[in-house]
């Protein structure tokens, strides 16, 4: 599939399509930097505390609520 | 279209689709939130006699001793912080995958595989996760479980993110040879079976107790309206902004072969 040997356009245009190489760092990148959020959103000082405390929690409290994830 | 550009207007849907989620959870959820609390407040005052003499583990963000975050700000700024914050990255990795799937889906242009995305994103990420494990309003919820209440719902929602994913590679290959209908189906059949199998296997959390039925309703129904409206909106701005990319590249491609015209 990846060898993309250039199929004759018959009537329907072609759709282009990204290199996954050229993806790839962003996706990483982006991917933690979203992983991170998410965690500090949805889980942090509930299960796990990083820093220890209740700030993190509470400021977060109602959206972790209705975004529909574990709270206390 | 590069992964930059691509990336860049993920996030800005992400952040309309913030401002909006922002929106829809505070008029129709804080209510039922600020209801629960004060249901919560009142159960305590109930049962005041016998003080709370150990607070640890389950510190709950509203009870009077130890609360750092005011309430007014934990329903607003607090609240603005997390729709916004959650909604950009979302918003960023649905349009990567966008990014990465655009024009490798048979023959769905880019407008297509984009909605795609963001569509199996909201069922796989969100309304399946809520299916098994509801939302709950504050006061429902033992603060002793929250470790094993957290590990079964990220537990549950990564099974179906990578139910769907595999759903979407599997249909995607049998398109080639059985046709979209075949495709389509065993795809979506296949998700269905994987999610209903491990729905049982999971355990079952029920700590809801004497808390009202209707309350715990509206509580869940708000909540599941903030989910919808964070990805229908970055489902569909999203979905313009790369078509309109789309056109704005091509545009001048045409304009050269059509050098007449003004």
């Amino acid at each position: 599939m990846s060898q993309s040997v250039a199929l004759p356009a018959v009537g329907t245009p072609e759709i282009p399509s990204i290199p996954l190489r050229e993806l790839a760092p962003w996706a990483l990148l982006f991917g933690l930097l979203a992983l991170l959020v998410l965690f500090f959103v949805s889980a942090d000082q509930g299960a796990i505390s990083i820093p220890a405390g209740n700030a993190v929690h509470e400021f977060v409290h109602d959206g972790r609520h209705l975004l529909g994830y574990p709270c206390h | 279209m590069t992964a930059r550009a691509i990336l860049l207007r993920g996030l800005l849907a992400g952040l309309i689709a913030g401002i909006a989620t922002f929106a829809v959870a505070y008029t129709v959820g804080e209510p039922h939130v600020e209801r629960a609390i004060s249901l919560e407040e009142a159960a305590a005052t109930a049962a005041e006699a016998p003080a709370p003499a150990e607070d640890d583990g389950h510190s709950h963000s509203h009870d009077e001793e130890g609360t750092e975050v005011s309430r007014s700000t934990q329903s607003t700024v607090g609240l603005l912080t997390g729709t916004l914050t959650v909604s950009v990255a979302i918003g960023g990795v649905v349009s990567l995958i966008a990014a990465a799937v655009a024009g490798r889906l048979g023959r769905i242009g880019l407008g297509g595989s984009t909605a795609l995305v963001a569509a199996v994103g909201f069922v796989g990420f969100a309304l399946v996760p809520f299916l098994k494990y509801p939302s709950t309003p504050p006061a429902v919820g033992n603060g002793e479980t929250i470790g094993t209440r957290t590990a079964l719902y990220f537990g549950f929602l990564l099974v179906s993110v990578v139910a769907a994913v595999a759903a979407v590679l599997v249909a995607n290959r049998l398109a080639a040879t059985r046709g979209a209908y075949t495709a389509v189906v065993v795809g979506l059949v296949g998700y269905v079976v994987v999610v209903v199998v491990a729905g049982l296997a999971f355990p079952t959390v029920n700590e809801v107790g004497d808390f009202p039925a209707d309350t715990l309703w509206f509580f869940r129904r708000a909540s599941l309206f903030t989910l919808t409206t964070m990805w229908a909106v970055i489902g569909i701005v999203l979905t313009g902004l790369l078509l309109r990319l789309q056109t704005q590249q091509a545009a001048p491609a045409a304009t050269r072969e059509l050098q007449p015209a003004h």
